[in-house]
């Protein structure tokens, strides 16, 4: 185990103290202990950035299970990199957030912790794990830590009901991804992604590729809140709000993100994928954003918000794997779409990161998160209010700050579309400037919203649950950080594009880093008059008249009404599993024994009547048959005649005087068959059986007494029927093809030899086969002190009557 | 004769499963009874009936019948005799107990506190 394995694990083992520092040390927030870790592990990662930059990698092995080829390889690239200082570093700012945000006398803070680093050991896991299996583990936990965190306060509904929603969503997607990850072992033969990247070339042809394809991209579709799945995501915004800036924006979301960048290299060679992540991603995007528009809580508005950049991202890097199918091309127009999806992914995780610890401020300070209420709080809270316009800002796009860049990246991405010509794309290709430009608008109307009607206009503070104030100095440092990366990468983006971009890019698209194509990272500010700045100006144009007209055109949203919804349509699939599930069971299990022997009889008679029809297995042959006497056939007839007697009779009486004469045609036909000691059996065993009925009989209760033929029931008739004409067909079947000869030759040869007797039954029973017979004898004592315990033993109950 | 008694254990079970699906407990363990004969009767037509004389020893003779199923066949109505005296006492006590003998009525879905 090398020292990568421990910083992955770090976290957890960590966790395990936390419980006691909290319960040990009362006067210290257990936030400060918790702070080490991240701020640790972020120095820590640091010193692989010089070795990535090289384009190199660093590969640590530790074997786990492998005789199965599951083993926990720790592979450090760029792009895993790059999303491990994400999660660290912005695990140390939400830490420190944290601190001043939950009190550390009203809250569980031990349970906080335990939950937030176990989130971050999963996460980093996720990220640097090269083993698809340890992947999918780590995977598992993120979603378990996000289920126990978004339920953080178990004792509000909504918190359960959010925590319940992202559970199943999640765990939807991670159990179809571990599928996809079985198919790509049974291609590939190993579970090690760079393998399987060598790979690309042979599975592309496999005809489990496009299963695999699909369910791979089910887990990050639902991982990362794409149309339809983003519908746990507003849910999730029940958790506290440190986590909500931590995993619903910046960490855990991006796992989906970060599958389908580091499977790109498999899949990307297939025109399905680039449809997919590129069609689901733009769709998403304008969803995302149409519906943040309506919002009136500042945390959903940034759900939405999230959902929205999520797809925005995803689309650009479903356009960037177009550079795989132009690798000819000198100057490859495609790349640059993966290069803005990578810097996009870091403007985001800052910009959304300190735009959900102002809402938090918000919260905290005035006691409401709903847009309605608030207002007017730029004198109070000026700080604040330098965050949020200033990630607003970023957020829709405007320079001076990092968004603007990656935004203008973006609309370029989407104009190469243009040029695409394959599948359809030049037909259809033009949808994809088109939706982005219209959900630009939309995020521009909503950057603006969030900051105005929070901060500006009339303030009405007599509905304010509090009386609002700035927030603590603490719970601004980290926001405070956060926006100076906005304003630093705006002005410098350079600065990241050969320590962090660059090597990220070669990670999703190695094929081309071999074939000798230079990755070119420069963000430039001005550009010169391209279509992409026009494109801007109109975001802006139309963004404030859209902004201004708001309160005319808002209607829109109600006309869809609520069932058509998805999350109509979740919480109806929901209690429709249930109630169907409830209804099928109560339908089925009808607590008759009469419907359950009805089921068994069906399928017998479907089952082996079907098998005898499709094998045509009935075989009729005559040849070893023995001859019938008459009196053979007298005592068939007397047989049968007791048996339908039963049938028929209109007194119990009469049928157990019936039964009594078919076991004792039974007794007489083993006399015929010479069977001696069985006839002698048979016959005492039939009269005490008789005399045993007979004794029931007598004890019947007076009630139903009264005696009364058996009802004809028609169902019951056929049903019967088929059972005697299959169980006659099959006995008929295989007597006519005996396979081989009997073994009791053995038995008649050696029966004096070896066991000194003459009758051949009797020695087979306690000599050849003794052990039958003495667990036959143990059947009957059994049987017998049962009964004597039935008897013998009254309930409670019926001793109190 | 195989096929004769093919046809009669064929009728057997045809009425041992049409009286296990009637409302009466007492015509349900009738119904388990003729079914047990008709198993018993199946067993010993399948090794194929009169090839010979009784399984028993003697000198003169060379050719018996299949001593092997007889021996099964007496193991197996010993056991469903066994279960059957027990499933009458059972019975029985049903009766004593619940006053009733019409399985309808005996249903253990309703949950009692």
């Amino acid at each position: 185990m090398s020292l990568l394995h421990l910083a992955i694990v770090l976290p957890f083992l960590a966790a395990v103290f936390i419980p006691f520092l909290f319960k040990g040390l009362k006067s210290i927030h257990t936030g400060w202990f918790v702070l080490l870790v991240p701020l640790f592990l972020f120095i820590y990662f640091i010193q692989y950035l010089p070795v990535t930059g090289d384009g190199e990698t660093v590969t640590k092995t530790f074997e786990w299970i492998p005789s199965l080829g599951i083993n926990f390889i720790a592979h450090v690239d760029g792009l895993g990199l790059l999303f491990a200082m994400l999660i660290t570093g912005i695990g140390a700012l939400v830490v420190l957030y944290s601190i001043y945000y939950l009190a550390k006398e009203k809250e569980a803070l031990h349970n906080f912790y335990v939950y937030l680093l176990m989130f971050m050991g999963a996460m980093l896991g996720v990220v640097l794990s090269d083993n698809l299996i340890v992947l999918y583990m780590f995977w598992e936990f993120t979603s378990i830590s996000s289920f126990l965190l978004i339920g953080y306060w178990y004792d509000r509904e909504r918190s359960r009901y959010g925590a319940q929603k992202s559970m199943l969503i999640t765990v939807f997607g991670g159990l179809s991804m571990l599928g996809g990850i079985v198919l790509l072992y049974l291609m590939g033969g190993t579970f090690s992604i760079q393998e399987l990247i060598g790979l690309s070339d042979v599975l592309i042809t496999d005809p489990l590729f496009v299963p695999a394809l699909l369910l791979i991209l089910l887990g990050a579709f639902t991982k990362s809140a794409q149309f339809p799945f983003h519908i746990w995501l507003p849910d999730a915004m029940e958790a506290p709000t440190p986590v909500s800036a931590y995993l619903h924006s910046a960490t855990m979301v991006k796992a989906g993100i970060y599958l389908v960048a580091r499977m790109s290299p498999v899949f990307a060679e297939s025109g399905l994928w680039l449809w997919l992540v590129a069609g689901f991603g733009i769709f998403t995007l304008f969803w995302g954003s149409f519906n943040a528009v309506k919002q009136t809580d500042l945390k959903a508005l940034l759900a939405y918000s999230t959902i929205s950049q999520l797809g925005l991202i995803m689309s650009l890097l479903g356009v960037g794997a177009a550079a795989l199918h132009y690798d000819y091309l000198d100057d490859n127009i495609y790349m640059i779409a993966t290069i803005a999806a990578v810097f996009h992914l870091i403007n985001h995780a800052t910009f959304k990161g300190s735009l959900f610890m102002m809402a938090g401020i918000v919260d905290h300070e005035t006691g409401t998160r709903d847009i309605r209420k608030l207002g007017g709080l730029v004198n109070l809270m000026p700080i604040t209010f330098t965050i949020a316009i200033i990630g607003s800002f970023s957020m829709a796009g405007l320079p001076p700050f990092n968004g603007f860049l990656s935004k203008e990246m973006f609309l370029t991405g989407m104009l190469s579309v243009l040029e695409l010509d394959l599948f359809n794309l030049s037909t259809w290709g033009v949808l994809f400037p088109v939706i982005a430009w219209i959900a630009s608008v939309f995020t521009f109307v909503y950057s603006i919203k969030l900051v105005f009607k929070t901060f500006l206009g009339k303030p009405q503070f007599d509905k304010l649950p509090k009386k609002p104030h700035e927030a603590p100095i603490g719970m601004l440092i980290s926001p405070l950080v956060l926006i100076t990366l906005v304003v630093v990468f705006g002005f410098f983006p350079n600065l990241l594009s050969n320590s962090l971009i660059k090597p990220a890019v070669e990670a999703i698209l190695p094929s081309l880093v071999e074939s000798g194509q230079e990755v070119d990272v420069h963000i430039y500010f001005w550009h010169g008059f391209q279509p992409e700045l026009f494109m801007t100006l109109g975001i802006i144009l139309f963004g404030i008249v859209l902004y201004s007209t708001l309160a005319k055109w808002q209607g829109v949203y109600n006309r869809i009404p609520e069932r058509f919804t998805l999350n109509g349509l979740y919480d109806r699939g929901l209690s429709g599993s249930e109630s169907g599930g409830y209804r099928l069971t109560s339908g089925v299990m009808t607590g008759f024994m009469r419907t359950y022997l009805v089921y068994i009889f069906s399928f017998f008679v479907a089952i082996l009547m079907s098998t005898l029809i499709i094998k045509q297995g009935f075989v009729y042959d005559t040849s070893g048959l023995a001859a019938i006497k008459s009196y053979e056939v007298i005592l068939a007839l007397v047989l049968v005649a007791g048996a339908v007697t039963i049938l028929f009779a209109k007194s119990r009486l009469t049928s157990i005087v019936a039964l009594g004469v078919v076991g004792y045609s039974v007794a007489l036909f083993f006399v015929l068959f010479r069977a001696p000691d069985l006839a002698l059996t048979q016959l005492v065993i039939e009269t005490v059986t008789v005399a045993l009925f007979l004794l029931c009989f007598y004890h019947l209760p007076e009630i139903s007494r009264k005696e009364e033929r058996m009802r004809f029931r028609f169902g019951n008739a056929v049903l019967s029927v088929l059972v005697g004409i299959t169980i006659t067909l099959i006995a008929m079947s295989a007597f006519s093809q005996r396979s081989s000869e009997s073994i009791s030759q053995y038995h008649i040869d050696n029966v004096y030899e070896l066991a000194a007797g003459g009758n051949m039954v009797n020695v087979i029973l306690v000599d050849f086969r003794g052990f039958d017979t003495l667990f036959e004898i143990c059947v009957l004592g059994v049987a017998a002190l049962g009964i004597y315990a039935m008897i013998r033993y009254r309930s409670a109950r019926s001793e109190n009557e | 004769m195989e096929f004769l008694m093919c046809i009669v254990v064929g009728i057997l079970f045809a009425s041992a499963v049409y009286l296990m699906l009637s409302k009466s407990l007492l015509r349900i363990i009738i119904g388990t009874g003729l079914l047990s004969h008709g198993a018993h009767l199946l067993l010993l037509t399948m090794s194929g009936l009169k090839t010979g004389a009784a399984p028993i020893l003697n000198d003169n003779i060379s050719s018996y019948t299949d001593p092997l199923p007889q021996a099964l066949v007496l193991t197996a109505i010993v056991i469903s005799f066994g279960v059957t005296a027990f499933f009458l006492v059972l019975a029985y006590r049903t009766y004593q107990e619940l006053g009733t003998d019409n399985m309808e009525e005996m249903r253990g879905t309703e949950s009692h506190d």
